[in-house]
């Protein structure tokens, strides 16, 4: 037989000095839990959406990334002529020659300078990343010294607004244009035309880095790099976009959900020892009224389980603060360090129902552990000599 | 001190209450430890930094090279003591994940310059003469499981196809904080195996008469090689370690800030907790000032317990902490410092203890305040 849930709830009520005390412990841990998982996640987020399936990547044999990457002209010759190759309706294959390099300019908030990606794109970039729109302004035009800048660029460095002139690889360059790429990686980069960038940084007229391909099918990856592996002249990795860039988030991501974890998991505990002091603490303050209700007739069995409710319910009181409070940093931009460009990548949080889920399940495991060993200890009370108790 | 078996025997009354409240500091201060060490991580290369040395970049862009006819153009400039170089490799071992911070060095000036990393002579000496020899730090040797004299094939990311080192001489760092995960080759060989961009340098590092020398020296070296083809940007060590932990910041903001306040919240739960048990024994407080115990010998009563806590509490958070950084870095590599340093253990420890007193001010003054007429007559 169970008792009924408006006693717990009642009794929570009347300890509320130290049940408050509890709930916060547990708010604080779900909402870090879902703070770090959301940071994490953004990030990956912001990398995995700068990809496309559709798309390959095409880069030098053995490079990890882009920056470590060098592509001749000779061998785009080749790239293009592969078959499973798109065609625009005028059929120019779409392919995309870039080369990357790293910038650095100051920031607005505080003038100090930080590493931004400049990518030198050839004129039909936009085409191959079909989800990249000019937000504002236009394209920059071939050969001369334009650009357009990502929406976070644009926000957060000095003179790189529409119509500023940036200055960066001893050249002033006029911002033409805002892209927006919807809060992926492109929206911490610079575009300009390829060939320009490459004489600007005294580089070979000749070399690119690597070249994005638009496929013609997803599914004509795998013929796609058959082609171009198997030809003698090419030694190159070929990668799905969305590959790519799922790998590039890993460092970051591993590193916030490691430290966050341990962070999290001891957190864990002095939030789990409070709940269990704050139930220690209600059951010897409820010697005489758990031996009456056992008297009446109630089993161990209801007992342990009115406890443990107790418990999960001040759990789930501070689970839902806990993800009340962490719910305004979703969108929150911040910025850190992509070691695999060596370029700052601006990301937003990312709150998600899941990630709020699994933070009100952690609620809950934390109301078990704090609730069980309490309610043993109710459950067992001699009835004869807690009755006579004080 | 007569007062100590009285305040063990009042621990010892509610055990479980105890062992949990001493249980959450020690919890407090392992994550207080945790996040110093993650804040150490982040900040780590500032502190180990030379104050004396000086980096050499292009100042168009970090990735770009420097002419290796710098060199001597560099030293003929005053002040300047003494000068190596360096190249970026990258590389990978076995896999991809294993990743491995790698070096192209100059054999000349290298070792002089970079006095906190300890070499046997007669390793760097067989290094020297092996074109293909190599020197790993003592982490990254005892990751792998390597030996003196093993051939390790290393992957290039940026200098592509398979690269192959014997490995002559392993070097510690004299400090704790110090990064053993690089591994260092002969430039040389780097050099000769290119295809394209022979000759050139990723950076010089420059060592000047004294850390005042730093700003003159930086101003001259950048004013000779302006407007050459290859411009350079020159700063301290320091301030370029600086620059980089100001862009991973933002991060390292966001952890240590949402640490502090989970810290505040374990506080305020054990605190309250110290609150509630003096709370309960009212009564006993009466009846010891009633027995004629001081107001004064009452309050210290209540802190000292409060402190038994705290102090125990800190001792074991502490030492776990120390034992879990000295396992190595949990993300298994990403992290260049682990370490937690002595200073911050011991700002740990203070603040428990300011923690402790805090939390058992109030009881303890009320405890002092308390009229034994009115305690007494409480249930």
């Amino acid at each position: 037989m169970a008792l009924p849930l408006i006693y717990n709830a009642r009794s929570v009520k009347v300890r509320w000095a130290s049940t408050t005390i509890a709930v916060l412990g547990i708010a604080g841990v779900v909402a870090i839990f879902v703070a770090m998982l959301s940071m994490a996640r953004g990030f990956q987020a912001t990398l995995v959406a700068s990809g496309s399936p559709a798309n390959a990547i095409v880069r030098r044999g053995g490079s990890l990334s882009e920056m470590e990457s060098a592509i001749s002209l000779d061998q785009i010759r080749v790239i293009t002529d592969t078959p499973g190759v798109m065609r625009s309706s005028e059929g120019i294959p779409l392919i995309s020659p870039e080369v990357v390099l790293v910038a650095s300019l100051p920031q607005k908030t505080t003038g100090a300078y930080a590493l931004v990606q400049v990518r030198g794109v050839s004129a039909r970039a936009l085409e191959v990343r079909e989800t990249i729109n000019i937000a504002a302004g236009r394209y920059f035009r071939p050969g001369i010294a334009e650009v357009v800048v990502g929406s976070n660029v644009a926000h957060m460095y000095r003179n790189c607004g529409l119509g500023d002139t940036a200055h960066f690889g001893g050249r002033n360059w006029t911002v033409v244009g805002i892209l927006d790429s919807g809060g992926s990686a492109f929206d911490s980069e610079i575009w300009c035309d390829a060939i320009l960038l490459n004489q600007t940084y005294s580089r070979p007229a000749s070399m690119y880095q690597a070249a994005t391909v638009k496929l013609s099918s997803p599914e004509e990856l795998f013929a796609f790099k058959q082609g171009l592996t198997s030809d003698p002249r090419m030694t190159v990795e070929v990668e799905r976009e969305v590959d790519y860039y799922e790998r590039q988030s890993q460092v970051v991501t591993t590193m916030i959900r490691v430290l966050g974890f341990l962070v999290v998991f001891i957190m864990a505990i002095g939030a789990v020892f409070g709940a269990l002091n704050t139930m220690y603490s209600a059951v010897a303050a409820r010697y005489r009224e758990i031996a009456t209700i056992r008297s009446l007739g109630f089993g161990s069995g209801s007992i342990i389980i009115s406890f443990l409710l107790e418990s999960v319910f001040i759990a789930l009181i501070g689970g839902v603060i806990g993800c009340l409070a962490v719910l305004p940093i979703n969108g929150y931009t911040a910025s850190t360090l992509n070691f695999q460009t060596f370029s700052s990548l601006a990301f937003a949080f990312r709150v998600t129902p899941d990630l709020l889920a699994e933070g009100m399940l952690f609620a809950l495991l934390m109301g078990i552990v704090g609730g069980l060993f309490p309610a043993i200890r109710a459950a067992r009370l001699p009835v004869a000599i807690a009755l006579r108790s004080l | 001190m007569r007062f100590f078996p009285f305040i063990v025997a009042n621990l010892f009354r509610k055990k479980t209450r105890t062992v949990l409240t001493v249980g959450s500091f020690a919890a407090a201060l392992f994550l207080f430890a945790l996040l110093a060490t993650i804040d150490t991580t982040f900040t780590g290369g500032v502190e180990v930094a030379g104050a004396d040395r000086l980096i050499v970049l292009n100042k168009t862009s970090i990735i770009q090279p420097l002419p290796i006819s710098y060199r001597d153009r560099i030293l003929q400039i005053p002040d300047v003591k003494h000068l190596t170089y360096a190249v970026w490799f990258g590389g990978m071992y076995q896999h991809e994940r294993n990743f491995i911070p790698i070096m192209a060095v100059d054999t000349e000036g290298f070792r002089s310059m970079y006095t906190e990393f300890a070499i046997p002579q007669e390793q760097w000496e067989a290094f020297v003469r092996d074109r293909e020899g190599c020197i790993v730090g003592r982490s990254t040797v005892n990751k792998y499981g390597w030996t003196l004299g093993d051939r390790i094939p290393i992957k290039g990311t940026i200098y592509p196809g398979s690269w192959e080192f014997n490995l002559r001489g392993i070097y510690d760092g004299t400090r704790a904080e110090d990064d053993t995960t690089q591994f260092w080759f002969q430039y040389p060989y780097l050099d000769e195996r290119k295809e394209f961009f022979k000759g050139v340098v990723g950076w010089y590092v420059v060592r000047v008469v004294s850390p005042d020398a730093d700003a003159r020296v930086a101003a001259a070296i950048d004013e000779r090689f302006a407007n050459s083809a290859f411009e350079t940007a020159t700063e301290s060590e320091k301030s370029f370690a600086a620059g980089f932990v100001k862009q991973v910041g933002n991060i390292r903001l966001i952890i240590v800030s949402i640490g502090s306040v989970v810290l505040f919240t374990l506080l305020l739960v054990t605190g309250s907790t110290m609150a509630m048990s003096v709370r309960e024994r009212t009564g006993e407080f009466a009846v010891l000032k009633t027995l004629g115990f001081s107001d004064l010998t009452v309050m210290f009563l209540v802190l000292a317990e409060s402190l038994m806590y705290a102090v125990p509490g800190a001792c074991i958070g502490l030492t776990l902490a120390k034992i879990f950084t000295l396992q190595g870095d949990p993300t298994g590599g990403l992290l260049p410092f682990f370490y937690l340093d002595p200073e911050r253990m011991l700002a740990g420890f203070v603040l428990a203890l300011a923690a402790g007193i805090a939390a058992g001010i109030i009881p303890a003054l009320l405890a002092m305040r308390l009229r034994i007429v009115e305690a007494l007559r409480r249930v």
